[in-house]
């Protein structure tokens, strides 16, 4: 019987891994809860990703790709799948985790007014044929995602009312200067730049309140500054989604899962690539799917090849952490009265009163909802340096039905 | 492109085939839902991991917009 090689999450890294695990004659199985292949950045399919990387797409016909399949829940050998026809079970003999990363979201007055989004959430959106040309957008948070996603609207037609980066301009142009020797991020910058020519940029400065009724119609920034939108596009970061790795007792250091050089995590048979291990990108994630697609299926000489681009990539992830960290006056934007948790409605002023993420949980219900601590978790180790102690089965929040497992 | 119906909170609407169900929500500045404090909510993430923007689809509970295109005669109900 051939090896078992299951890879969870189809985007960049997940998709690399399998095509580089289908070099070998494993019996291969990419799953996904989207629609569509391509992961965040080439979401809606292979004709947004650069012309480098589209071959990656091509393997789906040869492996077993599950789309709209949730993986609710990993242990040794086995995962439990939400799929659309009802739930099941799948074994495994090498498991792939590349669940990537979502957007960091901190509290401010009025952002859970309608239309306040994120970043990536709002290029989500448009990507889903949301009309955006005409429409008033500021996007603002931190990260190189800000302005990626501008020149993206831009083209679309949006009018970008400000773009707002919390970092100060040295930190940035430090930044900058860590690109050259990295030819495709710089033409990526010069690209950014110009399609942004025009385009009010300001660095140092930071959303302190989104207003309006019904929904958002001006924010304002700490300078005093008052824009009117149609849209706010907010976010601060990426954390990595490592509920599954965490599940299986991977070891993590500072929210990633720690690899060695072949991708393996601390669990035997469980290699983890892309955001999940640092957040760096497409080519990160492409390298490091590649390396445990081969590695999984005892091709060690085809992963040795990517070493020093795997080093490459992972000096670039360290850049960019240490350049886009948060600033300290963020922790100050929530006011008592703003809610923390959106979905059981927490406010600030409750969970000053806790001690800990677990007692947020019991006495407020804060994490308890349906993110299950996706949104409030990252903003909660921000504004008190909680960390979530435990990830219980499932992690997403499923009906009873979905429990029911049927084994395949 | 294929223009298609679906029905949101019992009207109807003429939609682009496979476009977004939270894009189109959100458009139509209609709420998914409604918070524990009676705020109204759409979409925030895009990708699943918020759930702000579930609504009832073909009486479904709980079904995130943001991870489904609209297909024909798709009945759409969000929290009054
Ligand atoms: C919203 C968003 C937008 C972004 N946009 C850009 C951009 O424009 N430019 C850019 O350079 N970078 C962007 N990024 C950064 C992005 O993380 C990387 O560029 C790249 O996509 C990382 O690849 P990945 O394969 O590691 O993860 P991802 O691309 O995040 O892919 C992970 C995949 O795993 C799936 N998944 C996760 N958990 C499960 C589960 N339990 N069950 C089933 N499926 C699961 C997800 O549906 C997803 O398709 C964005 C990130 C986010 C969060
Ligand atoms: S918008 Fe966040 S889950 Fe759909």
């Amino acid at each position: 019987m051939s090896l078992n090689v299951v890879i969870v999450g189809a985007g960049p890294a997940g998709l690399a891994a399998a095509w580089s695990a289908s070099q070998s004659n494993a019996n291969i199985t990419l799953i996904d809860q989207a629609a569509q292949a391509g992961g965040q950045i080439w979401r809606g399919g292979q004709g947004y990703a650069p012309k480098r990387y589209r071959h990656l797409f091509g393997q789906q016909t040869t492996l077993h790709y599950r789309k709209q399949t949730h993986v609710l829940g990993a242990s040794e050998q086995q995962l439990y799948l939400a799929t659309p026809q009802g739930p099941q079970q799948l074994r495994y003999d090498r498991l792939i985790l590349a669940n990537g990363a979502r957007e960091l979201f901190l509290p401010f007055p009025g952002w859970t007014l309608p239309k306040v989004v994120g970043v990536g959430g709002l290029q989500a959106l448009v990507k889903g044929s949301l009309p955006i040309a005409g429409k008033r957008v500021v996007i603002a948070g931190s990260g190189p995602l800000l302005i990626a996603v501008a020149s993206q609207l831009k083209q679309r037609g949006a009018i970008i009312k400000a773009v707002v980066e919390q970092v100060p301009i040295a930190q940035l142009l430090r930044f900058g200067r860590s690109l050259v020797g990295n030819p495709t991020k710089m033409l990526q910058a010069a690209q950014f730049a110009q399609a942004l020519a025009n385009t009010p940029f300001y660095v140092n400065t930071w959303i302190t309140a989104a207003e309006g009724e019904g929904e958002v119609q001006q924010v304002q920034l700490n300078n005093g500054q008052r824009i009117e939108c149609d849209y706010l596009a907010c976010s601060w970061g990426l954390i990595a989604n490592t509920e599954l790795a965490q599940q299986l007792g991977c070891r993590l250091e500072q929210n990633f899962v720690v690899v060695d050089r072949s991708q393996h995590t601390s669990r035997d048979q469980v290699y983890a690539v892309g955001e999940l291990t640092g957040i760096g990108g497409e080519d990160k994630a492409v390298i490091e799917g590649q390396i445990a697609g081969f590695v999984a299926t005892g091709n060690y000489q085809a992963a040795s090849q990517l070493a020093q681009q795997q080093a490459q990539a992972r000096q670039f992830s360290q850049q960019l952490a240490a350049s886009f960290a948060l600033r300290p006056e963020l922790r100050q934007l929530a006011q008592a009265n703003t809610i923390v948790c959106r979905c059981e409605d927490v406010t600030l002023a409750q969970l000053q009163s806790q001690p800990s993420w677990r007692s947020a949980k019991l006495q407020t219900r804060c994490g308890m909802g349906i993110c299950q601590g996706r949104v409030c978790g990252g903003a909660t180790q921000y504004l008190f340096g909680w960390s979530q102690d435990s990830v219980r089965f499932p992690i997403h929040s499923v009906s009873v039905a979905d429990l029911v497992m049927e084994s395949v | 492109m294929k223009q298609i119906r679906i029905s949101i909170n019992g009207t109807e609407y003429q939609v682009t085939e496979h476009s977004n169900l939270a894009a189109v929500l959100m458009d139509k500045a209609i709420a998914n839902r409604r918070s524990v404090t009676g705020e109204p909510r759409m979409a925030v993430c895009g990708m699943g991991s918020c759930g702000e923007c579930r609504v009832t689809i073909n009486q479904q509970a709980h079904q995130l917009a943001c991870l489904l295109q609209c297909c024909d005669g798709m009945e759409v109900d969000c929290e009054p």
